[in-house]
């Protein structure tokens, strides 16, 4: 299980390939890719900055893997968050899980990426024609998370 | 005399215009909601930022807390918004 935060990029590719590397029981890998868009609220977004809490965030994405892996049947999951200056079209974040079966890779992959949303300490601050701004966290991504507390 | 530190992230940040402080507590102030109020009550816009109606998160030595979390002395302690990751 590994949590990366960084300012680099990622390649999608060579990480799944590092992830499932020599364990041929994975039978299924589910993979995330969260994407800078060029328009939120109706307004562009010229480029936007990630702060994060050294530390806490780590303990807190660690935290929710480990859940994760109490729920399903899990070999191996990565996640990898970027902080600092994005712009749209930038990869921000990647989960991916791996497991014998596509059920557990899919669910645990989802799961993942809710409670991220909702309990990683991250900030967005985007950048607008109008002047720069806090995004503000959405209730949507709160019944997200909620949905798993009664989900199989 | 317990003393902790206090760290704000993201908007609260730059409305405080502080990052990080270390702060003697008060004898009275046994909890992260007397530690609220204990900010709250510099007024301006501490009073503003951590208004209750803002839904500030806080967390004790990394870990999301509560109000009723008691503070001890060497406790790391942060204020946040909401998060947005992902």
């Amino acid at each position: 299980m590994t949590v990366r935060i960084q300012h680099e990029d990622f390649d999608v590719g060579r990480e799944i390939a590092a992830l499932r590397a020599c364990n041929a029981q994975i039978g299924a890998v589910a993979s995330f890719i969260g994407v800078v868009r060029d328009l939120n609220d109706g307004d562009r977004v010229e480029a936007m900055t990630l702060e994060h809490y050294p530390g806490m965030t780590e303990k807190a994405i660690e935290a929710i893997i480990a859940q994760a892996s109490g729920r399903w049947q899990l070999y191996d999951a990565l996640v990898i968050h970027r902080i600092g200056r994005l712009a749209p079209l930038d990869q921000i974040v990647l989960v991916v899980v791996a497991s014998a079966h596509r059920g557990d890779a899919f669910a645990a992959c989802e799961f993942i990426m809710d409670y991220l949303k909702t309990r990683a300490p991250f900030w967005k601050k985007e950048q607008t024609p109008d002047g720069a701004r806090w995004v503000e966290a959405r209730a949507s991504d709160d019944h997200a998370a909620e949905r798993w507390r009664t989900k199989g | 005399m317990a003393t902790i530190k206090i760290l704000y992230f993201a908007g609260l940040r730059e409305a405080t215009g502080t990052a990080s402080e270390l702060l003697a507590l008060p004898a009275s102030v046994k909890n992260i909601a007397g530690l609220r109020t204990l900010l709250r009550n510099r007024g301006g816009a501490w009073l503003e930022a951590l208004a209750e109606n803002r839904r500030v998160r806080a967390a004790v030595n990394q870990d999301m807390a509560g109000d009723a979390q008691p503070l001890q002395d060497g406790d790391e302690v942060a204020f946040f918004p909401p998060v947005t990751g992902g």
